[in-house]
């Protein structure tokens, strides 16, 4: 039978999809499913992996059933998950022992507190490439080894397996406790703290300091190469790519080239910049991370700037202002308008991200006078969004010394053409939106077809992406230095809003 | 003749007694106020919240009039909600056809151009988003004029003594042929240009609709001829297919259930 299409899950934060493309990447049929989100505690946030585990039996068969084609006609599968997202889980049973703990999870604050105040902490960022924080794996899973009694002794064992998203599926997927295959890609281990960025393996330094035996750890891999066949679910299909979704992304928008960056616009924003084979380390708040790896050649590095507030700035207008019944009425309100007013809108919800690493930072609304409208109002949440990835993109090109010369671009907010107008305008660089929105199951099915052949090489990938549309800058020069000081004075009163807590 | 329709006696009476007072009633208010059924009541009250003239509290269940009927008089649909709910579906029809797709709206007589998807052959293109083009030789622009009696009497307007701008040679001439015209694609449900707007360039649409078939736009292709018509000069087959399956699929999206 010939193996006609690839297929690609994207285990995300809210839910599962599968999706089977053809060998022009084109979408033949997609299957999705949400999970439950849990807050059992303040800060807390938490999935069941195996409520996870069922929805992908059952919309990766439906997702075959839709296109009406059997396991046997699809060449490979890819995955692409929610990164650093930690399942702890029983070798013999394929029982997890605690719930899924979400990246966006906040309990071990205090213990990243006391772990950066040690005298060896720079450790961490010297090997791994990324600040000590709560989203990374490496503290939760300690967190957990304190937390259950007896976890230590059996994780040191090997009776207890640690995983990412990914790996928890490939091991199920690939017989679970019968024969699961216990794997990480090198995307994936690189956000846990605990992969040396330069061997891409586990460094006993960083397991030293974070106290996590290596028994428990997955093997590391390269993202596209076949990890064994699925036994479970589609059984006989070849398991060939496994990769964190921003850099699933990069690699859907085919940034192959050093040089090349894609920007993800959702709830907030991933800016992914490739730098080729070296990892450059940042000196302007951005991470060092890896950006893919085929096969046996070397890994592709990458910097990642991530903006907590994009749109989710927009859905505030929305739901809390109630000021537009619908994100895209945002474009129509702004276009009430020819400029900001003078008015701006720093967006720090919950601190600033990149470049700034600011958590005491608020958010600030500036320059208001009787003058303003809801128009005004809406051109500066629009206007928010560009300036951030502005800053984030000077800070790449300030890390990596080459200065960016296009901007991919791709998610729900590429549909506002006023944005994308103003990001290319204060980026002073073209903005392109590929044909295929969905680059996250896009990448991953990339990776999975080029383990198996299913495509020759990278520049065969190159050849299916097509520009859907894209922005030339056209703002005048000295407006948009003016602007940009304005934006970065904003920034600046968003600062050392909440005061320290004493002792 | 055929004597008042019931049900719209009966979902006017209601939204009368919505427009009163406080404005918030409960199902069994309604139904007793107007001396129907819970059962009568509640469809009507169904219908109307369907499209958008009644809303209901999430928390107390109770009626109130919907932003539909205050925005009335405005556009019915935002045109960047129009592209945001149909980015997807313009992209996969160009992906399939190979040739560029825009949508349009009908603005003071012309054809607004609120989305737009390159031709995937990565030749240089410019984004037409906010563009105006003509109605009367633009497949687009035919949809709308069928289906849009506004668009219609606009067109009527603007034109001078009852002529039509000129393109090219065959661009439609007068109205009386562009009614003609007219009528043919509101059998057909789609429209096509072969030469009209400018020589060498062809085009295929087909209506978008929202709740109950109101027609909110039209999306279509262009292209150059050769590629868009067969060797009989008529649109090919396969595109119009994936045309009208694309707009199909929007209007579903948007609510429009039989089409």
């Amino acid at each position: 039978m010939t193996q006609r299409y690839v297929m690609s899950i994207d285990q995300g934060t809210t839910s599962t999809r599968c999706i089977l493309f053809d060998q022009r990447g084109r979408l033949v049929s997609v299957t999705q499913r949400e999970h439950k989100q849990h807050f059992p505690r303040p800060g807390w946030v938490e999935h069941d992996a195996v409520e996870i585990w069922r929805n992908l039996e059952r919309i990766g068969p439906e997702a075959l059933a839709q296109a009406g084609v059997g396991p046997g006609e699809v060449a490979a599968v890819g995955i692409a998950n929610q990164r650093e997202t930690t399942v702890l889980w029983d070798r013999r049973t394929g029982v997890p022992v605690a719930p899924a703990v979400v990246w966006q999870d906040t309990r071990t604050d205090t213990m990243v507190d006391e772990l950066s105040r040690r005298p060896d902490a720079h450790v961490v960022r010297e090997r791994c490439g990324l600040p000590l924080a709560t989203y990374f794996s490496a503290p939760t899973v300690r967190w957990l080894l304190d937390d259950i009694p007896g976890l230590r002794e059996r994780a040191e064992r090997g009776d207890v397996l640690f995983g990412t998203m990914e790996s928890w599926l490939i091991w199920n997927l690939t017989g679970g406790p019968d024969g699961g295959v216990h794997v990480t890609d090198v995307t994936n281990a690189s956000r846990t703290l605990l992969m040396n960025l330069r061997d891409l393996d586990w460094d006993p330094v960083l397991l030293g300091f974070f106290g996590i035996p290596r028994a428990m750890l997955p093997e590391i891999r390269p993202s596209s190469e076949t990890y064994g066949t699925a036994r479970r679910v589609l059984p006989g299909v070849r398991i060939s790519a496994a990769l964190g979704d921003q850099q699933a992304a990069l690699f859907g928008q085919t940034c192959f080239h050093r040089g090349e960056a894609k920007c993800t616009y959702g709830t907030g924003a991933f800016l992914l910049l490739n730098t080729g084979t070296e990892p450059v380390a940042s000196t302007h708040g951005l991470l060092t991370t890896v950006g893919y790896q085929i096969g046996d050649q070397p890994a592709v590095y990458a910097l990642e700037g991530s903006i907590a507030i994009t749109g989710a700035l927009v859905q505030w207008f929305r739901d809390r202002l109630g000021i537009i019944s619908t994100a895209p009425e945002i474009e129509t309100l702004a276009r009430t308008v020819d400029d900001n007013g003078g008015c701006y809108i720093v967006p720090a919800f919950s601190g600033l991200f990149a470049p700034h690493w600011r958590s005491e930072a608020r958010g600030v609304i500036v320059g208001l006078t009787s003058y303003i409208t809801k128009g005004h109002l809406a051109r500066a949440v629009l206007e928010a969004t560009g300036w951030q990835t502005r800053e984030v993109v000077d800070a790449m090109n300030a890390d990596a010394g080459i200065a960016l010369t296009m901007l991919k671009v791709d998610g729900g907010m590429t549909a506002d053409n006023l944005l994308m107008q103003f990001i290319a305008d204060v980026l002073d660089v073209p903005v392109v939106r590929p044909m295929v929105a969905e680059t996250v199951s896009l990448g991953a099915a990339y990776a999975a077809g080029l383990a198996v052949g299913y495509w020759p090489d990278l520049e065969g990938l190159r050849r299916n992406w097509h520009r859907a549309a894209q922005w030339t800058p056209a703002m005048d020069p000295g407006r948009r230095e003016e602007e940009y000081g304005n934006w970065r004075r904003a920034v600046e009163r968003a600062f050392d809003w909440i005061k320290p807590t004493p002792g | 003749m055929p004597g008042p329709v019931q049900s719209i006696e009966r979902a006017a009476a209601i939204l009368r007694l919505l427009a009163q007072g406080s404005g918030r009633l409960g199902l069994t208010e309604i139904a007793n106020s107007l001396g129907l059924a819970r059962g009568t009541a509640h469809g009507i009250l169904r219908t109307l919240q369907l499209v958008g003239f009644v809303e209901q509290d999430e928390a107390t269940g109770k009626y109130q009039l919907g932003a539909a009927l205050l925005h009335l008089g405005t556009s019915y649909l935002d045109v960047n909600e129009l592209r945001s709910r149909a980015i997807n579906w313009a992209d996969a029809l160009a992906a399939r056809s190979g040739e560029a797709v825009r949508i349009g709206t009908h603005l003071q007589g012309k054809v607004l151009v609120v989305h737009h998807v390159f031709r995937p052959d990565d030749s240089l293109q410019t984004l037409d988003v906010g563009m105006l083009m003509p109605m009367h030789a633009t497949a687009i622009g035919k949809v709308l004029l069928a289906y849009d009696a506004n668009a219609a009497a606009a067109l009527h307007d603007a034109s001078h003594d009852g002529e039509l701008e000129q393109f090219t040679r065959r661009t439609v001439r007068t109205h009386r042929e562009m009614s003609r015209m007219l009528a043919t694609v509101r059998e057909h449900g789609w429209a096509s240009d072969v030469d009209e707007a400018g020589m060498g360039e062809a085009g295929v649409a087909a209506p978008i609709r929202g709740y109950g078939g109101l027609v909110v736009g039209a999306m279509g292709i262009s292209g150059a001829t050769e590629r868009i018509c067969d060797s009989g000069g008529r649109p090919r087959p396969d595109l119009v297919g994936y045309v009208r399956d694309a707009a199909r699929a929007v209007s579903r999206d948007l609510g429009a259930s039989r089409w």
